[in-house]
């Protein structure tokens, strides 16, 4: 349905997004990791035809956005970072008047409005306007908004940041619905634990540029153990007892306050840890996850 | 739920619209920024709007029949002498038109751009950013249509409108409230803080008062009267005039051309601006 190749934008000297290629699939869910300034947010932009590509090839739903971009809007549903509802309305106005904007009927609208205040968990909140509403309830609003055109492909950048964990998972609730329903979706995030739960594939970008590629499982297989042990041996110490950790794992990673130790069977690095006669101040074994890909591509992590 | 595999209403109305002349820009649904703007209004601060149509009337009841009672009789652009009541009260109606139409045009919509952020929002469905300018700009001119009728419907019934070409101050104060709605709404695109926005009343007050509106500009020595005949203001007040006391003369034609000129410049620009914030 999206189809990019060597897409590009800058802005001045700044390449924001360097020549990326990437498809999206009718009725997945297709996420971009990154750090903030990826260009996660610019890639988005250009999906959702109000940013004109520098260069490269892009096509939604085989229209060129920089030729089609109000059909292409027709198209799609957009749920951008910061919701831009509009302040001044009421809740089910912001439904109704963004409706209005893409030239739908009145008639059209009355049902879809109450649908969508349904779908959003909203109905009780209709009349309160933006500001009498939580962080979550905005955010579901937002997403009601993005679907009153009934769009075949849904954009959410950055869906659940500033939400707390409570309001993350009645989001994503939402949107797994949306999943089922067969609604693509592409997400852009910089949580490795919502790119885990609501992609299907996703490609990891840092600095403009796509590092990686595949569905999250695959990506750790790829790209990382099966588990990971996690030891501390106090700040000063981590350094200096590396390269004696180097010898039992494939890989290690010293960050400043631990060091990842990249290994098949977690327990069993911890005895051998044991046995060199280190005693680490705590330890912990867990599975791999897609922040152990990213600071294996990048030499980073995701949040910092 | 959701269509995926029929085409949805909205895709069918633009795919409609597509490959017409402007389309990048514009779907022909301005009307639907009216009819937000009309929503958020009613919920609105009403003492503004009201402030908004009652000021001309203190103008004119302070000016016009206090000092008037002073002065007696103006020597109108004919050679007629008209009441000072009723030579001030055009140039109070085309005033009344620029107020309506600069204050939703500057300000509302400076904070729609910078806080509201309902632009951007607006600009991610199938809207362009003419559909946005026109709308604006048509909702400003609303006010300012809504004001200029409001003062009328008072000074009409006092005498003070002495031909019956007055009528025709209507679409006139129509044509003005767009220019100024225009050209206002052209300018705040490119602001980008207050202090720029306080530049716009530091306009407007000796505008009003310097423009012809109190007493002829032919007190002004000649090349000040010039400058003032430039100003926007002025070129209102005379198509005002020129209708309320039936002195219809061919300069009013170039009156009406300069408000043409300054809706098409306010389009261009507001249109050309929105898409390089929004859309680039």
């Amino acid at each position: 349905m999206i189809v990019a190749k060597g897409l590009s934008k800058v802005y001045g000297e700044f390449r924001a997004v360097d020549g990326i290629d990437f498809e999206v699939h009718r009725g997945e869910s297709f996420g971009i990791l990154g750090p903030n300034g990826a260009g996660k947010s610019t890639t988005m932009k250009m999906i959702a035809a109000v940013s004109k590509r520098t260069d490269g090839e892009l096509t939604i739903l085989g229209k060129d956005p920089n030729l089609k971009g109000p059909e292409i809007r027709a198209h799609l549903g957009v749920v951008p970072q910061k919701d831009l509802l509009d302040r001044e309305l009421k809740a089910w106005e912001n439904l109704y008047i963004y409706g209005r904007y893409f030239g739908l009927s009145k008639k059209f609208l009355k049902p879809k409005v109450e649908e969508m205040l349904a779908f959003a968990q909203l109905e009780e909140k209709r009349n309160s306007k933006v500001e009498e509403m939580s962080g979550g309830m905005q955010r579901r609003l937002a997403i009601a908004r993005g679907l009153i055109n009934e769009p075949e492909i849904l954009l959410l950048d950055e869906p659940t940041t500033g939400l707390d964990p409570q309001a993350r998972h009645v989001l994503w609730d939402r949107l797994f619905r949306l999943k089922e329903n067969g609604v693509t979706t592409v997400i852009t995030t910089h949580y490795m634990d919502e790119a885990e739960q609501l992609c299907d594939r996703l490609v990891v970008m840092d600095k403009g540029k796509i590092m990686a590629e595949g569905t999250p499982a695959g990506l750790i297989k790829d790209y990382s153990s099966k588990e990971v042990l996690e030891v501390r041996f106090g700040t000063d110490r981590n350094e200096a007892t590396a390269p004696q950790l180097a010898t039992i794992a494939e890989r290690i990673e010293v960050l400043p306050d631990r060091i990842l130790v990249y290994v098949e069977d977690g327990d069993a690095a911890l005895e051998k840890i044991h046995a060199l006669g280190l005693r680490p101040v705590t330890s912990l074994v867990r599975r791999s996850s897609l922040e152990d890909v990213f600071l294996r591509l990048t030499g980073r992590s995701l949040v910092d | 739920m959701i269509t995926s595999i029929a085409t949805s209403m909205a895709v069918r109305i633009a795919e409609k619209r597509a490959g017409k002349f402007g389309s990048g820009v514009y779907s022909g649904r301005a009307g639907q920024l009216v009819e937000r703007n009309f929503l958020a209004f009613k919920s609105s601060n009403w003492l503004v709007v009201i402030s908004g149509f009652v000021e001309p009337v203190f103008y004119l009841l302070a000016f016009g029949l206090g000092i008037g009672k002073l002065i007696g009789g103006v020597t109108d652009g004919s050679g007629h002498t008209v009441s000072y009541a009723q030579y001030i009260v055009p140039a109070l109606l085309a005033t009344s038109a620029m107020n309506g139409a600069i204050y939703d045009s500057t300000w509302n919509v400076f904070f729609k751009m910078h806080f509201g952020k309902i632009y951007q929002a607006m600009l991610a469905t199938s809207l362009g950013s003419l559909d946005v300018a026109l709308g604006e700009i048509g909702w400003a001119l609303l006010r300012g249509l809504t004001y200029s009728i409001g003062f009328m419907l008072v000074v009409a019934p006092m005498g003070l409108i002495p031909s019956w070409w007055g009528l025709l101050a209507i679409p006139g104060a129509t044509l003005i409230a767009f220019g100024f709605a225009s050209v206002g709404m052209g300018m705040t695109s490119f602001m980008k803080n207050f202090h720029q926005m306080d530049w716009i009343n530091f306009f407007m007050l000796p505008m009003f008062l310097f423009s012809g509106t109190f007493y002829p500009i032919s007190v002004f020595p000649e090349w000040i009267q010039w400058i003032i005949r430039a100003l926007p203001l002025n070129q209102a007040v005379e198509l005002i005039r020129g209708l309320t006391l039936g002195n219809l003369n061919l300069a009013m034609a170039g009156h009406a051309l300069y408000f043409v000129v300054m809706i098409a410049a306010g389009l261009f620009f507001t249109t050309k601006r929105l898409t390089a914030l929004f859309m680039s």
